[in-house]
């Protein structure tokens, strides 16, 4: 599965993409993030953020949205462009 | 409906992309433009670089001219976006509309540049004398683009 990661998430992760191989019980965005959260304590802070914005397969996904292992999911901080 | 959707570090010329929108076309009665500058001098902001997510930008963006075109009459449709660094007084976005009557090509221009602002993955990291600071959402653009 691959994880990217956006902004502010990115710089306090300190990667911007990387291949996770997450157990068959993490099947929802939701779960993934609090997998993922156990990766590092950067990892912990940056995806506690309150308003985490999600995307699977580059469409905003919420937290019970379904993952599987060849998706691309997101995580990033609410967008701030125009 | 023709359509032009750009993500890049270049500059553009509003003209230019104004005068594209009607070119080989007569049905048009009417076009409105958007143009979004960096914003400077009085909030301190000396320089902005802005980041997307290439691939999920031109899907959202290519989603809400579908969308603008299911609810407007359009011939035509630019959306351009700068990324990378940008000082103050730069222009970052262009959004034109070619329709046939005035009051869509407004509605058209408004409702793209509301929506792009919530739904277009894209962020902004301001320089300024203090350090580096994330801009964050505000608000008062999610109501604005609630309000379509």
């Amino acid at each position: 599965m691959k994880i990217i990661y956006f902004a502010a998430l990115r710089r306090e992760i300190g990667v911007g993409e990387e291949t996770v191989a997450p157990p068959a019980e993490i099947n929802t965005v939701g779960r993934l993030k609090d997998w993922l959260a156990g990766r590092s304590p950067a990892h912990a802070k940056a995806l506690s953020a309150p308003r985490l914005m999600a995307a699977v397969n580059q469409d905003y996904a919420g937290m019970e949205s379904p993952v599987a292992a060849d998706d691309e999911v997101a995580f990033f901080p609410p967008v701030t462009g125009g | 409906m023709r359509s032009r959707l750009l993500v890049t570090q270049e500059d553009f010329d509003p003209g230019i992309e104004i005068e594209a929108l009607s070119a080989g076309q007569s049905r048009s009665g009417a076009i409105a433009s958007f143009v979004g500058l960096v914003r400077g001098a009085s909030d301190g902001v000396q320089a902005m670089t802005l980041e997307h997510y290439p691939g999920m930008t031109e899907k959202q963006i290519g989603g809400l001219i579908e969308e603008a075109a299911k609810r407007w009459t359009l011939d035509a449709v630019t959306v351009i976006h700068r990324v990378g660094r940008l000082e103050p007084g730069a222009r970052i976005v262009f959004v034109g509309v070619a329709g046939r009557h005035r009051a869509e090509a407004f509605a058209a221009c408004e409702f793209l540049i509301d929506w792009l602002k919530t739904q277009a993955p894209f962020w902004k990291l301001e320089e300024t004398a203090a350090g580096d600071r994330w801009v964050t959402a505000r608000a008062s653009d999610e109501e604005r683009a609630r309000r379509w």
